[in-house]
């Protein structure tokens, strides 16, 4: 069957189905199971009212369950066993994750993705608030939030072809197509890098493309937030004498320092699942690897489902407390 | 705001130009892949794509016509012609007749060649050589130029890629396995998520806490975890690699945001409503039909844009659940990636590739923007 003809079909279906089974089940309990007539009309108005917010959640709970809560718990059995063939597979421990704490290249890749989680929010969220800033103050500030928002549209994949032109490069005696190694050469370099090969140096040329993409997300809600302040407490500092610089990081800063860390941790668990980036533009070499393509890599170039499983559980492990504050801080506030 | 009263900050220029300057930076990298999309190879890889919006000064080395073109006329031999024939028009600044001199003559100077003869060259690059004896030789002189051309753009990359049947190339086919990727995996998770935020939002059932924590929690569960456990259930039940287990695993990793985004909005729906609705005795499914639904059209929508970003844009969940061996499932991110490391080199196709995959997205943000940062400000988790 044609996909497109395939695609249409799994619409009606999965749309046809889902109203179906919400509609249905809803009649089968108001008709057949829990009629609201004859004698036992207030028992069962009583009991369809306990049964029905279960059909509502049901099918949520079901994909919830099979697709993320289960594969947790399934990773991590996974990373203490070992495949063996014919689908059997054997308790080994801890093996997985010794033989995984002994590869250089595991460790390259949990250095920089801490290196990641340092300079990507931080820059992130720093150029956002300045774009919010200067953005609420210009006549032309919509259109410059559009532009710098714009890149968040843009796929990782896309964006890692975009970058790769900044940063190609010719031969010294061609013209360079590349703008970095063009300015870079226009300011008194002698001859042209290839960026992207440099140790080091070139994980923050992979960072600014993640930057790039997020500084438009940081900027949207610091923006927001901004405009919230009070203006009584700017005013009082305006009369009080303060200059824009004191108004900015005394007043306005501590008063949305709650969305900068939430912005700042929302940017983290996009840095720590970071994959297509490093995938599209070097694949993890030059010292460039990164925690969730060395598990792509382990998981279905390497085959080794225990050490793949393995590292994604590190990734799991660092993103946990961010997980504990968020149900934290969503409790409290529900209360 | 700390413009009240009147006091106009000194800084304002200041404000303009890193404005400015921030929106610049941002817009370059973009830009540059754009217009390299209109770019020939050729322009590609000699020069860099900011120069391609000015006219451009280039050095060529041109060939006359050879002597077997040469026309005899009262005893002298001439040869005539234009040397960008075959080229775009340009205009000559200077020319010479020697690779150690190659700007010695303005347009319309006539130069005498070394083995006889004089030849001249107008700005146009119309050509006479002349000559009292036959020219001889299968190759015609070399003429160096110094020339400036307009700038020149070409949609012919944008046919190459989209139609051009080879099926290494075709980015057509990729565009419509995305597009069937992507349209089931947004429209089946708002229908789950919806009817689970209502629940969560105005029903009063045990366990409703612990449910919306359990979603919050989710939120941030890194997909990775997932890859395997669930390839191994799709090969269990039989649906393996392809579409149904895309789209199935789409929705799992969607549900959690969107079921917290809607929760979030139908929360703060007025409870009057929702309660004479009640007193008149309608029934749940009749106040999410006629109520909830049409009354949370601003985040079912933002939600469709994230999600519809999301999918489109997405590479790893494609690669792992639809892309078996075959390829015929391919799907734009992948073909792109396949072509960074095929064809590195090849500019022209990559840029374009990349921008009909890009296309859309833009188009969705551009005109959906408003839902997309009403969904953000609601999804942050505060």
């Amino acid at each position: 069957m044609h996909p497109a003809l395939q695609g249409l079909l799994t619409i009606i279906i999965g749309v046809g189905g889902c109203v179906g089974y919400f509609y249905g089940s809803n009649q089968l309990l108001d008709k057949v199971i829990c009629p609201p007539t004859g004698s036992n009309a207030g028992r069962n108005i009583n009991r369809a009212n306990i049964i029905r917010p279960w059909l509502f959640i049901l099918p949520a709970i079901l994909a919830l369950g099979l697709y993320l809560a289960y594969p947790v718990f399934e990773t991590f059995r996974l990373s203490i066993t070992e495949r063996l063939p014919r689908g059997e597979s054997k308790f080994v421990g801890l093996d997985n994750y010794r033989q995984m704490f002994s590869e250089d290249k595991f460790w390259e890749a949990l250095k920089n993705n801490i290196l990641w989680l340092i300079v990507v929010p931080a820059l992130s969220t720093a150029f956002g608030l300045l774009a919010a800033q200067l953005s609420d103050r210009v006549r032309w500030g919509n259109i410059a939030k559009s532009i710098i928002f714009m890149p968040m549209a843009i796929s990782f994949v896309g964006a890692a072809v975009i970058w790769k032109l900044v940063y190609d490069t010719r031969p010294i005696e061609q013209d360079q197509i590349g703008a970095l190694n063009a300015l870079y050469l226009f300011f008194g370099g002698t001859e042209p890098n290839t960026w992207l090969t440099i140790p080091f140096w070139n994980n923050f040329f992979l960072m600014i493309v993640l930057v790039w993409i997020q500084t438009g997300f940081a900027m949207v809600i610091l923006s927001a937030a901004l405009r919230g302040i009070p203006e009584e407490t700017i005013e009082a500092a305006i009369i009080d004498g303060a200059n824009s610089f004191q108004i900015f990081f005394k007043i306005k800063v501590p008063q949305i320092a709650g969305t900068i860390v939430v912005v700042w941790t929302t940017i983290t668990i996009i840095v720590l699942k970071v994959f297509d980036i490093v995938f599209a533009m070097t694949n993890g070499q030059w010292n460039t690897q990164v925690l969730a393509n060395y598990m792509y890599a382990k998981l279905f170039t390497a085959n080794d489902w225990g050490v793949g499983s393995a590292s994604a559980m590190i990734i799991m492990l660092l993103v946990t407390p961010i997980l504990i504050w968020n149900v934290r801080n969503a409790r409290k506030e529900m209360r | 705001m700390s413009n009240i009263a009147g006091t106009k900050s000194s800084l304002t220029w200041a404000v303009h130009l890193s404005l400015a300057a921030l929106v610049l930076l941002w817009l370059f990298p973009t830009a540059g892949l754009l217009i390299s999309s209109f770019r020939t190879a050729d322009q590609i890889s000699t020069s860099g794509w900011w120069k391609s919006l000015v006219s451009s000064e280039q050095n060529q080395t041109l060939r006359t016509a050879p002597g077997s073109e040469q026309i005899e006329l009262d005893g002298k031999f001439f040869v005539e012609g234009n040397l960008f024939e075959g080229q775009k028009e340009a205009m000559i600044s200077a020319w010479g007749t020697s690779s150690k001199a190659i700007a010695d003559y303005k347009p319309g100077d006539v130069a005498i060649l070394k083995k006889g003869g004089t030849v001249t060259v107008a700005a146009n690059g119309d050509y006479r050589l002349e000559n009292t004896e036959a020219l001889k030789g299968k190759r015609g002189i070399r003429i160096f130029t110094t020339a400036t051309r307009p700038p020149e753009f070409t949609i012919s990359n944008y046919g190459h890629v989209l139609f051009e049947e080879s099926a290494s190339d075709s980015m057509a086919k990729a565009f419509f396995n995305t597009m069937t990727v992507t349209i089931p995996a947004t429209i089946i998770p708002i229908l789950i998520a919806a009817f689970a935020a209502y629940a969560l939002a105005w029903m009063d059932f045990p366990g409703r806490a612990l449910m919306i924590a359990a979603v919050v929690g989710l939120l941030v569960v890194p997909l990775q975890l997932a890859l395997i456990p669930l390839l191994k259930f799709h090969n269990q039940i039989g649906i393996g690699k392809g579409y149904v287990g895309v789209w199935l695993a789409h929705t799992g990793f969607g549900l959690p945001m969107a079921i917290y985004l809607l929760r979030n909005y139908m929360v703060g729906l007025p409870r009057d409503i929702i309660e004479n609705a009640r007193v008149d005795g309608a029934t749940e499914f009749q106040i999410f039909n006629k109520i909830i639904i049409p009354l949370s059209f601003p985040a079912l929508a933002s939600f469709a844009i994230f999600q519809f970003l999301w999918t489109w844009n997405d590479l790893l969940v494609s690669l792992v659940f639809l892309i078996d061996s075959s390829g015929e499932t391919t799907v734009m991110t992948k073909r792109i990636v396949e072509m960074l490391g095929t064809r590195g080199g090849n500019w022209e196709i990559l840029a374009t590739s990349a921008f009909v995959s890009i296309a859309v997205p833009l188009l969705v943000f551009f005109s959906m923007q408003k839902y997309l940062v009403r969904g953000l400000l609601a999804g942050s988790v505060k």
